[in-house]
């Protein structure tokens, strides 16, 4: 579904992404970490064009999406995308934010974007805050509130930036809850996270990254009982003592 | 003491409204008149021109670079003589005084909006443009619908200010004998001949009343402001 073919990108002189060669398949559930600075955000991040790719070539079922004729806005409606600081916004209410993508990209009527929100806020459990304001919501609630609005494009692929990363211990369990349900349901996801216990119980694949390659590609349970290479080592064996 | 409230006395009715309702309105009335309408045609003038400032096409953000530049580095008082030769060139006819400097204000002020503008979209974070051109919204709804209302509500004790700003250079106007406030002021000076000071004492007292005033309510704001972030409840309720 998703295709990664000798992907390169460059800020400046530093090599974000070194000739990443990948493949998502429909339904697939990836997990991709690695130290930080090492490019899983940033490829993520070029998956649905936040960042342009110097390199190589990004199809998403077959069309190259960084080629010319790409709409972009038509593209990232079909990319559900979670980011670390969730990035609600503030001066709409829960369920406002919900429906700002459905009422604006697809012009859906204003009663039927809001059953529609309400609907996607029981299944992440905040449906009695759809009135209430962002900053108002707990870390983990917004956090659930951000899957929803992605969720209300009805994208076939959702992509997750270090969802849990910005969150207290305690309210990490709620969005991954809503994650392995969606995983559950099927849904294509690519997760940039260092949760284990996700990658373990939900994850397919694991994708080490470091300094922008990929190094090392693996069920979840060889990766961390069982790493290869030695950089992969080192950083299961920080992250179990972190 | 005495001899300022005879002045009140005398001609504060002049100070206040002018020759209104026999003549022309002017004096305090007209400043604020004009303030107000600076304000209000400038706006909508100074978004225009801050968010073009922020485009990423080249040719329009050149533009509206140019525009602020240059009108900042010039005197108000030379933008109203500006006004004074040129709005009749560009239209084919002569204007009244007071529409001259109506316009002078007007481009004065939209410069300096604009860059107030500029800056509460510059200072959002950068992750609420991207969530929402992420969920497929284009630059120009992520504009309306994201950016522009979070950067103009976060500004108002910046427009505010600017409208104090705008209070106080009204008074230029008097330079091309609009009566407003200074001008009126002048009058009666020119009348008394002998009490400059007390005349110009209570100019300079009307000014400082009204820009305390609104600097009071700017802070008034800007703490109304800092809650509603906080708790932002007050809004909420019938969203």
């Amino acid at each position: 579904m998703i295709v990664f073919d000798k992907v390169e990108k460059w800020y400046g002189s530093f090599h974000a992404l070194k000739d990443v060669c990948e493949t998502v398949a429909a339904g697939e559930v990836v997990v991709v970490c690695g130290p930080s600075g090492s490019g899983k955000s940033t490829l993520i991040r070029t998956v649905n064009r936040l960042e342009p790719i110097q390199g190589g070539r990004i199809a998403i079922d077959g069309r190259d999406i960084h080629g010319p004729s790409i709409d972009v806005n038509e593209l990232r409606s079909h990319i559900g995308f979670v980011f670390q600081q969730f990035n609600l916004f503030p001066h709409l209410s829960v369920a406002r934010n919900v429906m700002l993508a459905p009422m604006r990209v697809h012009r859906m009527p204003e009663k039927a974007a809001r059953e529609a929100a309400l609907a996607l806020l029981d299944k992440v459990g905040l449906a009695h805050k759809a009135d209430e304001f962002p900053p108002r919501l707990s870390g983990g609630q917004q956090q659930r509130v951000a899957i929803a609005r992605a969720l209300a494009m009805k994208p076939p692929v959702m992509l997750f930036d270090e969802p849990t990363s910005a969150l207290d211990p305690e309210l990490v369990g709620e969005v991954l809850t809503v994650m392995k349900q969606l995983a559950a349901e099927g849904m294509t996801m690519v997760c940039v996270t260092h949760e284990m216990g996700f990658a373990r119980e939900v994850a397919d694949r694991v994708i080490f990254m470091d300094a922008g390659a990929v190094l090392e590609r693996a069920k979840p349970e060889d990766f961390f009982l069982r790493p290869q290479h030695p950089r992969a080592t080192k950083f299961v064996s920080d992250i179990r003592h972190a | 003491m005495q001899d300022i409230l005879d002045i009140l006395r005398d001609y504060g009715l002049l100070l206040a409204v002018g020759q209104f309702p026999d003549g022309p309105i002017g004096g305090l009335a007209l400043t604020l008149i004009l303030a107000v309408t600076g304000l209000t045609v400038s706006f909508p003038l100074s978004v225009l021109i801050g968010v073009g400032r922020t485009s990423h096409h080249p040719a329009i953000a050149w533009t509206c670079t140019a525009f602020v530049t240059l009108v900042r580095a010039l005197p108000l008082l030379m933008l109203i003589f500006w006004a004074y030769f040129v709005v009749p060139l560009i239209i084919g006819r002569t204007v009244s005084a007071l529409t001259t400097v109506i316009c002078a204000l007007v481009v004065y002020e939209t410069a300096y909006l604009a860059e107030v503008v500029r800056a509460a979209i510059l200072a959002l974070p950068k992750g609420q443009t991207e969530a929402s051109r992420s969920l497929g919204l284009s630059a120009s709804q992520t504009l309306r619908d994201v950016i522009l209302p979070q950067a103009l509500f976060n500004a108002i004790p910046s427009i505010l200010n600017q409208f104090i700003s705008l209070v106080k250079n009204t008074s230029v106007a008097y330079i091309i004998s609009v009566s407003e406030l200074t001008y009126s002021a002048y009058q009666i000076n020119a009348q008394l001949m002998t009490k400059p000071l007390q005349v110009y004492l209570i100019l300079a007292a009307i000014y400082f009343i009204i820009c305390f005033s609104l600097s009071r309510l700017v802070r008034l704001v800007e703490k109304r402001i800092d809650a509603s972030r906080k708790a932002p409840v007050a809004a909420g309720s019938a969203a």
